[in-house]
């Protein structure tokens, strides 16, 4: 049960939360431009990354807002959160 | 045969004036106030308790904690109240308890499984992987043996009676365990202004410390028992300090999350137990972790190691010294270490008659091997006990003198009588609360412990779980670790003269020699689930390597002590055999709980009603009241129909259709999710989330919507009203709005952070009556008077604001029936007047109140899709043949580009279509199957029903489905196989009535 | 190399009593890689164990490994709730499943272990009225697809398993539910070690402690991995790693429709025999049996987050346990003995990859969510055989990685939110 900083309302339990998937999934701007195997990377391919993982959070029963966090996903460690649209602040 | 009386009159802890009746195995028995059921059974010279869960051999008490792998019993024998498995030496007595042996037929003292025992040589470990495979449809059989031999306790049969809670509790520092380490932290922690919780899994603190008067262990002068007891008594004055007994740590989670079950009625009287809360679940975030869970002792593995009077040395220390109860009458001891000789020293202090102690080292000079010495003590040295005798309980040891390099006996065999024999292997930290949380150990090769390392959480392990086995190094160490963890400086306990006997001499086999072959011999390691050092053996001879692998092959530790007596043991003979370091082959994973949970207290008071929220809508009392049936859609209760008398479903339904149709019909829409959309780019937004185009929709107008997930298949629909320039209020539909709600949020502030939108959910806010049929038109102007219902003031898809008694409410005048129909909005807490108000003025048409399912029946006949029911999930828009609600015009909207994937653009997918079948009486069953060949194998299933009724207002069965390229194949018969028969149909167009639309206008 | 085995049986058993028991063989060898093998199985689970036995029983390839980086069977394979059945909505699915389904049937015979296949019986229940839809769908499917499937009224649920709670005054009562008379459990270590005996009689060497850390590539084709163990050439490599897959993907950039998540599971302290079925339940979260050692045997459900910790939260096992009360008040005295949890692999629509990649001599076997141990028979041997001739089996080839792009998904979760 993690402890998460809600970049809007401060540290609060795990369950008012729900995630969101991988973080920086930008949906493309002209979905209809695209080949059917890149509008699948969108839609489907995911790097599941095994260490420090990008990822979106909602603060479901809370403020609502969605925002991003720095996971390690091999000891559920949280590196940071940040807000929507700002740069992740780890490499 | 009468029993003797095992109890000694010197014990501060037991209260001897108060008497208490218990049943074991149907006998009544007594004990005092302060027992355990195992020191009042022990007392009452009764060690048999159980038989083990393989071989049926004979099990006595052998801890006298959590530890406990035998003296696991069934508690009551209520069929709602009754426990299994529950461990006799963390029973405390009460009046009324009554308690019985568990795997056992016909009792404890005769068991027929005993005859196992004499099968042993045939089952080794993992012997079922190996047989039971002929003739193979016989598994089933030898399989309800198996069964019926396992197990131990029995389930209840009823329902639990009891209350279970659950507490949030926020600390600056949570210290685990209440032993001399965890109350000189708690104290520490407290006097600093840290808001400190101190937990322990008895019911006083104190730890082993409490009962230890012994020359050999002082502070300031005083016995260490007296030193604490001082310290405890100061507690009760401390601020910041919150003192929890009976609370065991159950699981420690990362983040410093931990659960804790508190046991509040467990010990008291049976009649005392009623309508209070039994256990309560503790969820504790602390800032900070002190684990100050102290240390159990090892056994000794050697051959016949698990009779009954076989007890660890310490625990009879504990028997004697704190429960006044002795273990036996002629003990002796067999150790490793020095504990033992406290435990001598105790008894011999008591009376009891110790025959002699028997320790594997050459020596030991230490100081309370000296004491134990100076009282006329027997030690034999370098001896090991190679054999026990004794069937339902010890009555001889048979002793040996070790080899020197400890791997054989020789010389002459003593035999030595006794009735207990007490037994020390060492001490194991107990690190598991430690590992739980993410913590890594390391090996201390000096006395075999595995210790706390690296951790990444904000804890430390004091005292005797951090290795700290002596009196002097636990206060040393633990007093400046808590300095350092809290950044404090405290100076209590900088300056204490403590006397502290030390143990020097260290000598450890894991496996002890016999005069016996290896394979004769019985040395028990897992005492619960019968796993010998021969088990491990084998399994390593077959190529089980890692830990783990004999862990599950020999299923030791596995039991329901979760190898807490075992896992060292089975460790240290996996790496002696395999040649390997211990601390090089790793530890099994301890996984929580520390010690069995009850389901109850994880679920606290969430049963029953409390299961799940149950959401009834403004108008559902009267929906009770005229007699509904209710239909649960995700958590509301929603009125499914209204059978008056005796009339079924089915009449109920058909009288409802028909009134709807024919007059007029009235339904509570409540339920439907409503979204309130404003903002400038409002338009803008429903465009991107829906098919169609949204921008020219007229302000008071409705449309229809479609929502799409990302991979172009439906998601939802519902009607989406414009009530001003950037203004819309959307419905949904009643299962799906949360997640709607959740879908919109989650592009918007993502995907499309720069759009002007802003979304409320107010579901609740509205109560919604949807009036239907003929007569509605009617109905509501009698309703609304002042109202221009005319179409051409207030057309089908269009909305008008309005005031019913002063009440503002907004009428849409929409339809999910196909009829003249209207929905009036309104704040909830007018919903059931206006509802009342509603029928009241229909009641001279016959307003009929109709359910859901009539609404389905209704919705149909117009072929009208409901989402979830008529989609899964893989259905297109163009699948639904709903093409027309695609906007050709729009670049984009969500799932869009996903319709023109190359399985999505097929024409030959499965579209929705209606059906007909030949025989009118004929209701197809909804999720029946079609087909176009029934005779040839295998069957190619082209489509299913999914939704199907009998229509009262065109006399026939009627239904939708989905079926392959069924776009064109309008009139083509097809089949619907049955278990029984098959159902001939015909694929028509999906809209059965009313084709041109001519009711809405009516 | 073919290294004959003793047979075992009670025959066996009573040989060997005579010397202690001292005289068994090892089950299978320990040993180090060879420089080259025909095909590589990364993976020893279950699945990648029945890989390489099919693939040396049934392709005739004996000159292969399985590298497993931990120990043989203790990823998903000893970590699962052992729930087995076929009764699946979708044609291909039915059609996969219920392959494995009639391996299981016979397959302590094939391997000579006793996996203790138990055809107790599986119980899907339904709790609203769209449940009532879905699953009466299936069970036509099923029964049109030759799966013994029936559809059971909410008096003959509580006939077969009379401690279900089956009052109509519940939060969410029994409407009915479906019974696969099939489907059962099976003891999940013995499937990894018969089939790791099995395969290694035949000759595969399987090689734990041994991580992969690499995948060599020649332009299009695969070489060889890079091990903790040094580097092992082949020109075939199957990747059966569940939650690893992704890992083990990346090394050669690719990237799969995957998304590794905690799920837990738990075990009461053992009982004597109180329910003879294994019942789940969709709508109320929970799915329970019982153990041949007494324990119940309760799955919980994933989180939503990546993680490869093998822990999951603690509300999850809450939320759990409380719908077992909500349909067994009786066991709200029993004790969790232990909970743990694994790492799975889930595909967008909760169905498996079982597929070439388009890098030649890759193949990936994944995506088995929280359903896998059921398929392990059958996946090894669809696997093997897709493995040996370059192109997937019949029942495997709607399980492709195209799949995603065309949109030709397999959508297992419509018809059951979560595919157990």
């Amino acid at each position: 049960m993690f402890l998460i900083n809600c970049p809007y309302c401060g540290e609060r339990d795990q369950s008012e939360f729900s995630a969101g998937g991988e973080a920086h999934i930008v949906r493309p701007k002209q979905p209809t431009e695209l080949s059917d195997d890149k509008w699948a990377e969108f839609l489907f391919m995911r790097k599941n990354i095994k260490g420090v993982q990008l990822e979106r959070w909602n603060h479901t029963h809370g403020c609502r807002k969605w925002f991003n966090m720095a996971r390690d996903t091999s000891n559920d460690k949280i590196h940071a959160v940040y807000k929507m649209g700002e740069k992740p602040p780890i490499k | 045969m009468m029993s003797k009386n095992l109890r000694i009159a010197n014990s501060n802890f037991i209260d001897q004036t108060s008497r208490i009746s218990f049943k074991f195995d149907g006998k009544i028995l007594y004990g005092f106030k302060g027992d355990t059921l195992a020191s009042a059974l022990i007392a009452n010279d009764i060690h048999l308790v159980g038989r083990s869960f393989k071989y049926h051999r004979p099990r006595g008490i052998m801890t006298c904690g959590s530890e406990e792998p035998n003296a696991i019993v069934q508690v009551g024998n209520d069929a709602s109240m009754t426990e299994p498995n529950t461990r006799a030496t963390e029973i405390e007595l009460y009046e009324g308890l009554e308690a019985s042996s568990q795997n056992c037929w016909p009792s404890v003292n005769f068991d027929i499984g005993s005859i196992n025992n004499f099968f042993s040589p045939l089952i080794p470990a993992a012997f079922y992987y190996k047989t039971f495979m002929w003739p193979a449809n016989f598994w089933k059989l030898y399989e309800y043996f198996i069964r019926k031999s396992a197990g131990l306790g029995k389930s209840p049969t009823q329902p639990d009676k009891d209350i279970y809670d659950h507490r949030y509790l926020h600390c600056d520092v949570l210290v685990i365990g209440g032993g001399i380490s965890g109350i000189i932290a708690a104290k520490t922690a407290a006097k600093n202004n840290l808001n400190t919780v101190l937990i322990d899994d008895k019911n006083n603190l104190g730890g082993t410390t409490l009962f230890q008067q012994n020359e050999c262990f002082k502070i300031n002068n005083s016995y260490s028992n007296e030193w604490l007891k001082k310290e405890i008594e100061t507690l009760d004055s401390i601020k910041n300090l919150t003192i929890k007994t009976r609370t065991t740590l159950a699981a420690y989670h990362s983040y410093n999350y931990l659960l804790a079950r508190e046991n509040l009625t467990d010990h008291l009287d049976l009649n005392e137990k009623k309508d209070k809360i039994r256990q309560r679940l503790w969820k504790i975030r602390a800032k900070k972790v002190i684990i100050a869970t102290g240390a159990m002792e090892r056994p000794l593995i050697f051959n016949n190691n698990d009779r009954p009077g076989i007890i660890l040395s310490s625990s009879i220390k504990k028997y004697i010294d704190y429960y006044g109860v002795k273990c036996g009458q002629k003990i002796s001891l067999f150790t490793n270490n020095d504990s033992a000789y406290e435990t001598a020293i105790s008894l011999s202090n008591s009376g009891v008659s110790i025959n002699s102690v028997i320790d594997i080292r050459d020596k030991s000079n230490s100081l309370i091997v000296k004491q134990a010495e100076k009282l006329g003590i027997k030690i034999h040295w370098k001896h090991t006990v190679v054999n026990t005798n004794g069937y339902k309980k010890i009555n001889s040891i048979e002793i040996m003198k070790l080899s020197d390099d400890g791997t054989a006996v020789v010389g002459k065999k003593i035999k030595d009588e006794c009735d207990c024999l007490g037994i020390s292997g060492g001490w194991t930290p107990r690190v598991h609360l430690f590992t739980q949380s993410g913590g890594k150990l390391k090996f201390r090769d000096v006395d075999n412990v595995f210790l706390p390392d690296k951790s990444e959480l904000d804890q430390i392990s004091i005292g005797s779980c951090n290795g700290d086995l002596e009196l002097d190094e636990v206060i040393k160490n633990s007093v400046n670790s808590i300095n350092k963890f809290l950044n404090v400086n405290n100076n209590d306990y900088k300056n204490l003269e403590i006397i502290s006997s030390k143990e020097i001499d260290k000598k450890n086999i894991w496996l002890l020699p016999s005069d016996k072959p290896f394979g004769k011999t019985k040395p028990f390691l897992d005492f619960q689930n019968d796993s010998t050092a021969n088990d491990i053996k084998l399994a390593l001879r077959e190529g089980f390597k890692s830990i783990e692998h004999v862990k599950r092959y020999t299923t030791t530790g596995m039991a329901t002590d979760q190898g807490k007596l075992s896992n060292m043991h089975a460790l240290g003979i996996v790496a002696e055999t395999a040649n390997l370091k211990m601390g090089e082959l790793g530890t099994t994973t301890f996984r929580p709980p520390y010690t069995p949970l009850t389901f109850g207290a994880i679920v606290g008071r969430n049963v029953g009603k409390f299961f799940d929220i149950t959401r009834r809508t403004p108008i559902h009392d009267w929906h009770v009241k005229c007699n509904a049936e209710f239909e649960n859609v995700g958590q509301w209760k929603r009125a499914w129909y209204y059978p008056i008398e005796n009339e079924s479903m089915h009449e109920a339904v058909q009288r409802e259709s028909k009134a709807a149709r024919d007059s007029a019909g009235i339904l509570d829409a409540s339920t439907l999710g409503k979204i309130d959309i404003q903002g400038s780019d409002a338009s803008e937004f429903l465009n991107r989330i829906y098919t169609n185009a949204w921008s020219k929709l007229e302000i008071g107008k409705c449309r229809y919507g479609l929502m799409l997930n990302e991979d172009g298949m439906v998601y939802d629909d519902g009607v989406t009203t414009r009530l001003g320039e950037n203004h819309y209020i959307m419905t949904t539909t009643t299962g799906g709005a949360a997640n709607v709600l959740g879908k919109l949020e989650d592009y918007l502030q993502t995907e499309w952070p720069e759009l002007d939108v802003y979304l409320t959910s107010v579901t609740d806010h509205y109560a919604t009556v949807s009036i239907c049929g003929p007569n509605s038109k009617k109905i509501l102007s009698k309703v609304i008077p002042d109202l221009n219902l005319s179409d051409k003031e207030f057309p089908h898809m269009s909305f008008k604001n309005a005031l019913i008694d002063n009440i503002k409410c907004r009428v849409m005048r929409i339809s999910f029936t196909g009829e003249h129909s209207y929905e009036i909005n309104i704040q909830s807490s007018y919903g059931k007047s206006l509802w009342e108000k509603c029928f009241e003025a229909g009641k001279e048409f016959d307003i009929t109140p109709y359910g859901t399912e009539t609404m389905h029946l209704l919705r149909a006949e117009k072929g009208f899709i409901i989402a979830g029911q008529d989609t899964d999930g893989t259905m297109t828009p163009v699948d639904l043949q709903m093409d027309w609600i695609i906007s050709k015009k729009k670049y984009d909207f969500i799932g869009k580009r996903s319709l023109y994937r190359s399985d999505t653009i097929r024409d030959d997918r499965k579209q929705l279509v209606g059906l007909l079948t030949d025989d009118p009486n004929e209701v197809l069953e909804e999720g029946a199957q079609i087909v176009l060949e029934t005779k040839k194998q295998p069957i190619v299933m082209l489509g299913h029903v999914t939704s199907s009724y009998f229509s009262p207002n065109l006399n026939k069965s009627i239904a939708l489905a989905v079926v392959k390229n069924g776009k064109k194949l309008k009139g083509q018969k097809m089949f619907v196989p049955m278990k029984n028969k098959t159902i001939n149909v015909t694929i028509t167009d999906t809209v059965f009535f009313d084709k041109e639309n001519k009711r809405l206008n009516a | 190399m073919q290294i004959m085995k003793n047979k075992y049986s009670i025959f066996s058993l009573i040989k060997n009593a005579f010397s202690y028991h001292e005289n068994w063989q090892r089950a299978w060898r320990d040993p180090e890689p060879k420089k080259e093998y025909e095909a590589i199985i990364v993976g020893g689970g279950g699945h990648g164990l029945a890989t390489a036995f099919y693939l040396a029983k049934k392709h005739n390839m004996k000159n292969i490994a399985v590298v497993e980086k931990g120990w043989i069977g203790g990823g998903n394979t000893g970590r699962n709730t052992t729930i087995i059945r076929s009764n699946y909505l979708w044609d291909a699915s039915a059609g996969l499943y219920d392959h494995a389904l009639k391996i299981w049937e016979g397959l302590s015979q094939e391997l000579n272990y006793n996996v203790m296949f138990s055809q107790r019986g599986v119980m899907n229940l339904a709790h609203n009225l769209q449940d009532v839809r879905d699953l009466k769908r299936r069970t036509h499917a099923n029964r049109l697809n030759g799966i013994d499937a029936v559809w059971l009224n909410t008096e003959q649920v509580k006939k077969f398993c009379p401690i279900i709670n089956t009052s109509p005054d519940i939060r969410y009562p029994v409407l009915g539910g479906t019974l696969q008379r099939r489907a059962g459990t099976a003891r999940h270590d013995a499937v990894a070690w018969g089939y790791a005996r099995g395969a290694d009689e035949m000759g595969v060497d399987i090689i734990q402690n041994c991580e992969v850390k690499g995948i060599k590539r020649n332009g299009d084709s695969v070489e060889g991995i890079e091990t903790t163990k040094g580097f092992i050439k082949s020109n075939k490599i199957g990747v059966v790693a569940a939650g690893h897959s992704s890992v083990i993907a990346g090394m050669v950039d690719l990237r799969l429709p995957l998304e590794s998540k905690p799920l837990q599971a738990l075990v009461s302290e053992p009982v004597k025999p109180i329910i003879d079925t294994v019942v789940m339940s969709n709508a109320v979260h929970a799915y329970v049996s019982q153990s041949d050692k007494g324990e119940l045997v309760i799955g919980a459900g994933t989180d939503a987050y990546v993680s490869y910790t093998q822990r999951g939260s603690h509300d999850v096992v809450e939320g759990t346990l409380k719908a077992i009360l909500e349909l067994y008040p009786i066991f709200s005295r029993m004790k969790m003995l232990r909970q743990w949890g694994g790492i799975v692999d889930i595909c967008p629509d909760a169905s498996p990859i079982i597929s070439k990649t388009h890098i030649k001599g890759l193949y990936f076997n994944c995506g088995w969510g929280t359903g896998g141990f059921k398929a392990t028979p059958g996946s090894g041997d669809l696997f093997a055989h897709t493995i040996a001739n370059n192109e997937p089996h019949k029942l495997n080839a709607d399980f492709n990685i195209n799949r995603f792009v065309s949109g030709d998904l397999v959508d297992e979760h419509g018809a059951a939110a979560v595919a157990h």
